[in-house]
């Protein structure tokens, strides 16, 4: 494997690594409406509160990577998905202070509305930016040349719908993992209806693609994606099946790991059908790509350092493993 | 008002923001690792309370620094989307690394210094308040490297107007980044302990929480004493280092307009510079000084601001003023800490209530300072977003002036209303004080692990 390739698996893996962890946070966020009291929001919130800022970094250093390895994309994205991109970063930064002002505060309502409606702009935002992407964007001598709004259309929106409904999937079945009694009872209720929501978003959203973009379609077809394209469809529907069975079944790891498994053949299938292009619809990877030598220095430290940042994440995980109880981290 | 205007303040308003919580996150993690290293070696209750109380204000301040420093990350491919496509070879790579050495071990291991007391054994958590204390300050090595290369670029060749990495780890080094970092990080240190000293001092003065008031100032106190004098030290290099790298910074920042020829440059103390006719329309100057002062000779040359062409002078009276009220604040906090010394020689540090009074009422002074310095240095490297090399106009994203009105709008909304919470919760916490009661926690084992504990203390052991 080249550089490129090896490069833009990194990216995606870190993407996908970011898109469940901090799916999961915000999809907790999201729940956060249905909790029936201020115990029962500490306890959603003491949930995630010793992990969502290590999930929310692998964020940051994927901005980071992508803008050493594949600086057109960071550049072009990023200029011509302004609106989107920041409207994302406002609803971090409410959502991030809620996690701290929120234990500090007597009336904690505002902190309530803080972290939900933060959240939900961040989601929505997000949405919107991965259907910018996928919708296209105009690109001369290697700088965006496009409109402030091009990515607004009914696809994208389509998408940020479906990822309200997928990071809930993703909440709902973390919380079966960390909660117990009335709390984890309705989870368990959420991830089920969740589930059938986000299995009919994927159904209209794999045959909405080739149609808003049309070079998927001859893409599917064709030599070598027709060889494998269908396995993720396949992988798609066995997860959602494993995922009604272990909820039937009140399991309680289960459920997350077939969400993850459903969210990975969403992913990989719109992945896969958009390679080779990082700028879709015309600039590839090889063309987006730095330096050489840029990529051999940033590939060399992440070599180096993200086996060692994942052995003491899972570490700090590990640490706060099992069931949370509400009596409060800070206290 | 173009995209580029915009985007140029609000660029500097988000960072002007921002570096207001890593000073003190840099500075208080490197003070908690002190407190909890005395609790460790002492076993004295006392620093565990201090060291509860004090990561309170450490968690809510750390809090606003990474939601406000996510911003900056994402500005530079929003805003400065040409700028970071020309120069991404050799300046991404810090960020990228900022993001995988630093950021990774401050969230991994906040967690377990916030909530970890009853999960792992006490010497894990020293551990974990140490790791975060090198992340914050690796952070800032990072991000400084990278700011160094836009004022002193190394470590590269231009093609075809894009900038190709030469050598990484001279692009990193470069010239101002030693001198740079040692002036930031002692300034977060002075910054942060100062805050502890008001703090502390606020309570003697109302007669609360006596002694954890007392130890918190004396700690702080003394970690003063040594950074306040090194600041000062580090704030000459760093002039004399822009005086050799970035004369046109200099003699804005001294408004020197004439080079002298055959005697001393003079050092203009307060005037009021006229960009527009080259000249101060009033000044008080003290002859040769400038020259003693940059390039410690009397009579050495000190180019004037009229060698270089109108169009690659930065702003002369923001500079001159920003710069002045920095070495001001530097000298204020000089002269407290002469005071502190005799008052501790006497004995008296903790009773005499208008030298209380004065720690209570310079301890913001540290931020302000800080302020300065960030507008001196980033002002005065204009008009060049990398010196000499690429203009700010002509890295700015290819994006309509709207986009950025809309954004900055919104963000001097939002930033004051976070600005403001952030400000009222300190003040709660403070007013709560401390918590004096609740139980110590547990002496854990890890399995297979032999903790820091029954190392230094085997009687301890189970």
């Amino acid at each position: 494997m080249d550089l490129v390739t090896l490069w833009a698996s990194l990216v995606a893996l870190v993407i996908i690594l970011y898109v469940v962890l901090d799916g999961f946070s915000l999809g907790i966020a999201l729940l956060f409406r249905t909790a029936e009291n201020e115990e029962e929001r500490d306890l959603l919130m003491n949930s995630i509160a010793p992990v969502w800022d290590a999930n929310q970094t692998w964020l940051v250093f994927g901005g980071g990577a992508l803008f050493a390895v594949f600086p057109m994309v960071y550049g072009v994205f990023f200029s011509a998905l302004y609106i989107p991109l920041l409207t994302f970063v406002f609803g971090l930064i409410f959502r991030g202070v809620a996690f701290e002002f929120r234990v500090n505060a007597v009336r904690k309502g505002i902190w309530n509305k803080a972290f939900f409606w933060g959240s939900l702009v961040a989601v929505v935002a997000q949405g919107l930016t991965l259907g910018g992407v996928i919708s296209g964007t105009k690109v001369s001598e290697g700088q965006f040349a496009g409109d402030p709004l091009d990515w607004l259309n009914p696809f994208t929106v389509t998408l940020s719908l479906a990822l309200l409904a997928g990071y809930i999937l993703l909440g709902s079945t973390y919380l079966i993992i960390k909660t117990t009694g009335a709390v984890q009872q309705r989870a368990y209720r959420q991830a089920f209806r969740s589930g059938w929501v986000v299995l009919g978003f994927q159904i209209i959203v794999t045959i909405w693609t080739p149609l808003h973009y049309p070079s998927v379609w001859a893409n599917w077809f064709s030599s070598p994606r027709i060889y494998f394209i269908w396995t993720f469809p396949i992988l798609g529907l066995v997860a959602f099946y494993a995922l009604l069975k272990t909820l039937k079944r009140r399991r309680e790891v289960w459920p997350f790991l077939c969400s993850v498994g459903f969210f990975l053949a969403g992913y990989l299938g719109l992945a896969s059908s958009l390679y080779p292009y990082a700028i879709p619809p015309n600039i590839t990877f090889q063309e987006a790509a730095a330096q050489r030598e840029t990529m051999l220095i940033t590939l060399w430290g992440a070599m180096i350092v993200l086996p060692m940042v994942l052995a003491y994440v899972i570490y700090s995980y590990s640490i706060f493993r099992g069931k949370v109880g509400n009596e409060g981290y800070h206290a | 008002m173009d995209a580029l205007f915009l985007s140029r303040i609000q660029f500097a308003v988000t960072t002007l923001f921002h570096i207001l919580f890593p000073a003190l996150t840099i500075g208080l993690s490197v003070y908690l690792v002190v407190v909890e290293f005395l609790w460790l070696r002492k076993k004295e209750e006392i620093y565990y309370r201090m060291y509860r109380f004090w990561v309170k204000i450490f968690a809510i301040n750390f809090a606003v620094g990474v939601v406000s420093g996510v911003v900056l990350e994402f500005e530079f491919g929003t805003n400065f989307s040409r700028f970071s496509q020309t120069v991404s070879n050799v300046f991404a790579p810090l960020l990228a690394f900022e993001g995988m050495t630093a950021f990774f071990l401050e969230a991994g291991f906040l967690s377990i210094m916030l909530f970890g007391w009853t999960r792992v054994p006490r010497g894990v958590h020293f551990l974990a308040t140490c790791l975060v204390a090198f992340g914050s300050i690796l952070s800032a090595f990072w991000i400084l490297g990278a700011n160094s290369w836009m004022q002193t670029p190394a470590g590269f060749r231009l093609v075809n107007g894009k900038f190709m990495i030469t050598g990484f780890w001279e692009a990193v080094l470069n010239p101002s980044l030693p001198v740079r970092m040692s002036h930031m990080t002692t300034a977060a240190f002075e910054t942060s302990v100062l805050v502890v000293a008001g703090v502390s001092a606020y309570y003697l003065l109302k007669g609360k929480h006596v002694d954890l008031a007392r130890r918190s100032m004396s700690i702080a106190l003394i970690m003063a004493a040594l950074f306040v004098p090194l600041q000062i030290f580090f704030g000459d290099a760093s002039g004399r280092e822009v005086f050799y790298r970035q004369p046109a910074k200099l003699a804005a920042i001294e408004a020197h307009w004439e080079t002298n020829t055959d005697r001393g440059a003079p050092f203009v103390v307060v005037a009021l510079p006229d960009m527009k006719g080259e000249r101060n329309l009033f000044e008080i100057a003290v002859p040769d000084v400038l020259s003693l002062l940059v390039t410690h000779s009397f009579n050495g040359q000190v180019r004037g601001l009229k060698e270089f062409p109108r169009g690659d002078r930065p702003n002369v009276f923001i500079l001159f003023w920003a710069f002045r009220g920095m070495v001001a604040i530097g000298f204020i906090l000089l002269l407290v800490m002469v005071w502190a010394a005799v008052l501790w020689r006497k004995g008296r540090l903790f009773q005499n209530r208008p030298f209380l009074w004065t720690l209570l009422i310079v301890h913001p002074l540290g931020f302000l300072a800080t302020e300065l310095g960030w507008i001196t240095t980033e002002v005065g490297r204009q008009p060049w977003l990398v010196y000499s090399l690429l203009r700010t106009s002509e890295g700015v994203s290819p994006i309509p002036a709207g986009n950025v009105l809309w954004s900055l709008a919104l963000f001097l909304i939002v930033l004051p209303l976070i600005g403001m919470s952030y400000f009222y919760y300190i003040l709660k916490t403070l007013d709560r004080g401390p918590d004096m009661t609740s139980p110590l926690p547990p002496v854990q084992r890890l399995a297979g692990m032999r903790s820091l504990d029954s190392i230094k203390d085997p009687k301890e052991g189970t």
